[in-house]
């Protein structure tokens, strides 16, 4: 089995899907990085090409409708998970069929791949739910965020519409970029963050009023428990633990 | 708090803190919860967007948090027995003012702590002059602070109508809750309330929301009138009422007044009052829990209260949900073949849900459904096997009795309410 290495982008990924067309290949394997030993085969690493990328969206566009492309893209965007090959399989059945594939639930690639999008889907939501704002000395409202899958790009337009009155930034501290609305436009920015800033909620620069609310918030999340019904496990179902360390409500007071 | 030098801040924000946690403690009881329904758009580059709505995050509880759910005030001229803000309930009383509200929702929402605001009240004085502040708040928040969130206001029983209009021009969402399913449950607890008082604006908003709905076909420029429309809430379990009578209430409510949801929330014992279950008691969860599944089995699954409650069975079984003990009812529709079934009959198999059934009728329009299909699409097989027929190896599970498959599928579930599966090893 050959494996195709690609350079982490989407159009690296299609680019890795052109060539397994071009070359007939069956039995291959698409990843983000080189394997250490390949038994049976051997390891391409795959030169990134726009042109040839293109055509192949173009040719999925034909046969997908926009929910079908997205689900291939979002499945890109679960970079943690590893999914090129059933995205690969999704791909060559969507080409191969006469009719659209898309609701082909006998398959089990497009029944994987919507699992895959209901998972990246579900992780999008928790950051449109997660996000805690803390408002800096510099009148911006910032959180930092380490989301299971690069959902960054899902979540964009979503605070755009919300936040139209207030300088906002948006930070993926696991992937080392973020989004920044200066009341106009949305950019991506990359922070150097210094030494100071590290203990990241510090009180450094954050508004002398940040504070208040963040108790105020605090003690809100407190009183509207009922005590006599607590279910900490359906509490940690909805609030997984890995995400404590940066939601106001469950730091202590 | 190092940078702050003035002695006042500190005691105002111990006040705000200090009515926050009496005034969102004593909201709690109020389940509703929703965001949703609503499509108010972000209107000149103001503050915020409603959608499909957002929990935030969840409390201790498991229950979401999407709103911020207070009191105005906790003063009241009712004495309500079920109820913690009752007049004769000895208790620290507090109130927000119009602008404390207004700031709190503001500042929560900036920081994506929540969808918007949900306001409720004790009566000070009389219902209008409560109603007047609540419908202030929410004007002030829409034409001042231009904040486009959801808003959701409990209308105070017995306020004019005038003042349910405005709140309707100004809410995404109004709720009144009758609390007690029957009238002689609320003549025994809530002497002061009388139901005409709750009917009437129910009535006047549900009349109003399709008058704007039909204006809005023939003109264009019409304001938003309850978009997110009207619910309810009814405590389970303070009274004697069946399950049978609350699900009887709960379809009044949905076909008359055309409501959005009515809420089921089971009697968390606040008094020692002899009327009602003493301090200490259960809290019946399991049997709220039956309730919503047989709501929402009424509302998106075509059943009627009769077919799940027929007056011979006033109660949910408790150790099954309703839509398996229907189908163990009525054995004799059973077993469908998912190849061929209709959308009405999918419906009714226990262990699948309506996303599964959208999977089935699509997938099987490319090929035969075998039993490895079904479960990579995520149905309960351990209840659904015994009510399907698919392609491939059928599980042996024909001609067993009612009572053999509940012993079944009792005992290979784990469902956190199971109690008595020890006893099923008969089976």
């Amino acid at each position: 089995m050959d494996v195709l290495v690609y350079d982490k982008t989407f159009e690296g990924f299609l680019s890795a899907v052109f060539y397994v067309y071009e070359y007939k290949l069956t039995d291959v394997h698409i990843c983000k990085e080189a394997p250490g030993t390949v038994m049976f085969g051997k390891t391409i690493h795959i030169d990134t090409d726009e042109v040839k990328a293109k055509r192949v969206w173009d040719g999925l566009t034909k046969k997908l409708s926009r929910e079908g492309l997205q689900s291939i893209y979002h499945a890109y965007l679960a970079d943690t998970l590893q999914e090129e090959d059933t995205m690969l399989a999704y791909i060559r059945h969507a080409l191969s069929s006469p009719r659209n594939i898309e609701k082909d639930y006998s398959n089990f690639a497009v029944l994987r791949l919507q699992r895959v999008d209901r998972m990246v889907h579900r992780e999008r939501h928790r950051m449109k739910a997660f996000i805690r704002f803390k408002l800096t000395k510099d009148n911006i409202f910032y959180d930092g965020i380490e989301p299971d899958f690069n959902v960054i790009p899902l979540i964009r337009e979503h605070f755009e519409k919300r936040y139209a009155d207030q300088q906002w930034i948006i930070y993926d501290l696991r992937r080392g970029f973020g989004i920044y609305y200066d009341l106009k436009t949305v950019q991506t920015i990359t922070i150097t963050f210094s030494e100071e800033s590290q203990g990241a909620d510090s009180v450094l620069w954050m508004d002398q009023n940040e504070a208040l609310y963040q108790t105020l918030w605090q003690q809100y999340f407190k009183s509207t428990n009922i005590a006599s019904r607590k279910n900490m496990k359906l509490h940690i179902r909805h609030v997984p633990k890995r995400y404590w360390k940066h939601l106001t409500e469950k730091s202590p007071m | 708090m190092l940078f702050v030098v003035n002695a006042n801040y500190f005691s105002f924000m111990e006040k705000i803190q200090a009515k926050l946690a009496i005034l969102a403690d004593a909201a709690k009881y109020d389940v509703s919860c929703s965001s949703s329904g609503s499509t108010r758009k972000n209107k000149d580059k103001g503050l915020g967007d409603t959608g499909s709505g957002i929990c935030h995050t969840y409390t201790e509880d498991g229950r979401c948090v999407s709103l911020l759910k207070i009191l105005m005030s906790n003063i009241c001229i009712y004495d309500c027995a079920y109820c913690v803000t009752r007049r004769s309930n000895d208790i620290k009383r507090t109130s927000f003012s119009v602008d404390e509200v207004v700031d709190l929702t503001m500042n929560f929402y900036r920081r994506n702590y929540i969808e918007g605001l949900f306001l409720s009240s004790g009566i000070m004085k009389n219902a209008d002059y409560t109603m007047e502040r609540m419908v202030l708040i929410a004007k002030k928040l829409r034409t001042e602070q231009n904040f486009n969130g959801y808003i959701h206001l409990k209308s105070i029983p017995g306020a004019s109508p005038d003042l349910m209009h405005a709140a309707g021009l100004y809410a995404d969402r109004l709720s009144m809750n009758i609390e007690m399913p029957t009238n002689e449950g609320l003549r025994l607890l809530a002497p002061d309330k009388k139901r005409e008082d709750m009917i009437v604006p129910i009535r006047q908003i549900t009349n109003e929301i399709t008058q704007y709905q039909d204006e809005r076909k023939v003109l264009r420029k019409v304001p938003t009138f309850v978009p997110a429309g009207q619910s309810t809430q009814v405590i389970v379990g303070a009274t004697g009422e069946t399950d049978r009578d609350i699900m009887k209430v709960a379809s009044a409510f949905y076909d008359k007044f055309k409501m959005k949801r009515v809420y089921y929330s089971g009697y968390v014992p606040i008094s020692n009052d002899n009327r009602l279950p003493a301090l200490g008691s259960q809290v019946p969860l399991l049997r709220e829990n039956r309730l919503y599944q047989a709501d929402w089995l009424q509302r998106f699954y075509g059943f009627t209260t009769d077919e799940l409650l027929p007056e011979t069975i006033p109660f949910f079984d408790s150790e099954i949900d309703p839509k398996l003990g229907w189908a163990l009812r009525n054995m004799s529709l059973f077993p469908l073949d998912i190849n061929k079934a209709d959308k009405s009959l999918l419906l009714r198999v226990p262990g699948i849900g309506l996303h599964s059934i959208n999977k089935i009728i699509e997938g099987r329009k490319f090929g035969q459904l075998t039993w490895d299909h079904l479960k990579k699409m995520g149905i309960a097989m351990n209840r659904a096997k015994h009510f399907i027929t698919c392609a491939g190896l059928s599980e042996p599970t024909r001609d067993l009795t009612e009572m053999q498959i509940k012993g079944l599928i009792l005992a290979g579930s784990s469902g956190k309410f199971l109690l008595h599966q020890k006893q099923l090893s008969i089976f």
